[in-house]
């Protein structure tokens, strides 16, 4: 996640965390790392990079008009926006707090990204997410591929409850 | 012809064509989880194109962004493999070809965000993340499926004998690949072969399936020549954009 270094930086931060990604709504564009830099330059325009998350993330228009609108409202008359590809985006960016919202949100926050894992592993080297409703970690795996890019269905055996999670990529 | 514009249509042709292939399983899956999950692949997948052909349409440089490329060329003008726009066939024959290409696909793309080009890097190490999930489905779904029933072992067996010869033509080379591998753009692809056969055979015998023996290979998609296949998926691709140039919605 960026974070202000100057007064200007942190009160441009403080306008883009105010804006929710449209799909999950517990987190901001900041938080969930979408917003790469952000500066006022010297021209007075305020220059955004953004990183999608996935590549196909049919959200990411809406999120770039929403980044735009913010700073629009927030006084910026100029907005120029980047779309950066690198670094790629990784949920290892998400800090412990992001974390914590997701759970409270009901999704569970993802593992770390695991680069080693074989490219078609066992069965039984699939982590067990642990359910955000109960904690139980006596849950299963349904599907890696959810109702959005970014989450996998998984099954809860201890309270017998299907939920999400933020899969690590 | 610029070798890195034909490349790059290549990468995104391959994309975009599987993609769509798969999207034409959305409502139609076997159960809810693979319906979505094949239509998150194609989600990948028309992404990674679209960024790919954004990029080939800014180096080729005469104003024509991913949608034109998508939609106003003709098959003669696409790039991409045979293997990627032949019919979906059963469940069984879509993840074996979808194991074939990701197994393929995860290993070019690893080299490919060593680029020297840093757009194509950058493109290709998120790309490649992506790639990691889609070789895992369809790879546990070829070793379901083959070590499965007498029927799902059959099915996905016909789909391996009939999807092989198709499979040459991801590692055939030509000047446009030696261009790019001169200047550490993008590796040769007989250099990924070792490696993919590597990964395809472990799956292949823990799914109790045959690998086929390496007879004749289709070749000659990207120089253009297609299946009659791909001029089917691109009429119904296209028409939209076609029939009302420039709309919106």
């Amino acid at each position: 996640m960026v974070s202000g270094t100057d007064p200007q930086t942190a009160a441009l931060l403080e306008i883009l965390h105010g804006v929710p990604d449209p799909e999950v709504p517990a987190l901001d564009v900041v938080e969930l790392g979408i917003v790469r830099k952000v500066e006022l330059r010297p021209d007075g325009v305020v220059a955004v990079d953004v990183t999608p998350t996935y590549s196909g993330c049919p959200a990411m228009r809406t999120i770039e008009e929403e980044i735009v609108a913010a700073l629009h409202a927030g006084g910026h008359e100029h907005v120029e926006l980047r779309t950066v590809f690198s670094p790629a985006w990784t949920t290892d960016w998400l800090s412990d707090e992001a974390k914590a919202k997701l759970k409270a949100y009901g999704i569970a926050p993802p593992g770390r990204t695991d680069s080693e894992q074989a490219l078609v592993p066992l069965t039984s080297t699939i982590r067990r997410a642990p359910c955000p409703y109960c904690g139980s970690s006596n849950t299963e795996r349904r599907s890696e591929f959810g109702s959005t890019a970014c989450k996998a269905i998984h099954y809860c055996h201890h309270c017998r409850q299907p939920f999400e999670e933020f899969k690590a990529l | 012809m610029d070798p890195l514009f034909e490349y790059l249509l290549r990468l995104g042709d391959d994309r975009l064509i599987l993609g769509h292939r798969l999207s034409e399983w959305c409502g139609h899956g076997p159960a809810l989880e693979e319906d979505i999950a094949l239509a998150n692949v194609a989600l990948d997948l028309i992404g990674q194109a679209s960024h790919l052909l954004r990029l080939a349409g800014t180096v080729e440089g005469r104003g024509r962004d991913e949608d034109a490329l998508a939609y106003f060329r003709d098959a003669i003008d696409y790039r991409n493999a045979q293997l990627v726009e032949l019919p979906n066939g059963d469940f069984g024959h879509t993840i074996v070809r979808s194991f074939l290409f990701d197994a393929w696909s995860v290993l070019l793309l690893d080299k490919l965000q060593r680029s020297t080009h840093s757009e194509l890097a950058g493109i290709a190490a998120k790309a490649h993340k992506e790639a990691r999930y889609h070789v895992r489905h369809s790879g546990e779904w070829v070793i379901r499926l083959g070590d499965g029933t007498d029927e799902s072992h059959r099915r996905a067996q016909n789909a391996l004998d009939q999807l092989w010869p198709y499979t040459g033509e991801l590692f055939a080379s030509d000047d446009v690949d030696r261009a790019l591998a001169a200047h550490a753009i993008a590796p040769d692809p007989p250099t990924l072969q070792p490696a993919w056969r590597g990964v395809v055979t472990d799956v292949i015998r823990r799914a109790t399936l045959t690998l086929p023996t390496n007879g004749y290979m289709h070749s000659g998609a990207r120089q253009g020549r297609h299946t009659e296949h791909l001029g089917h998926l691109l009429a119904e691709m296209q028409i939209l954009a076609r029939s009302h140039p420039g709309a919106k919605w």
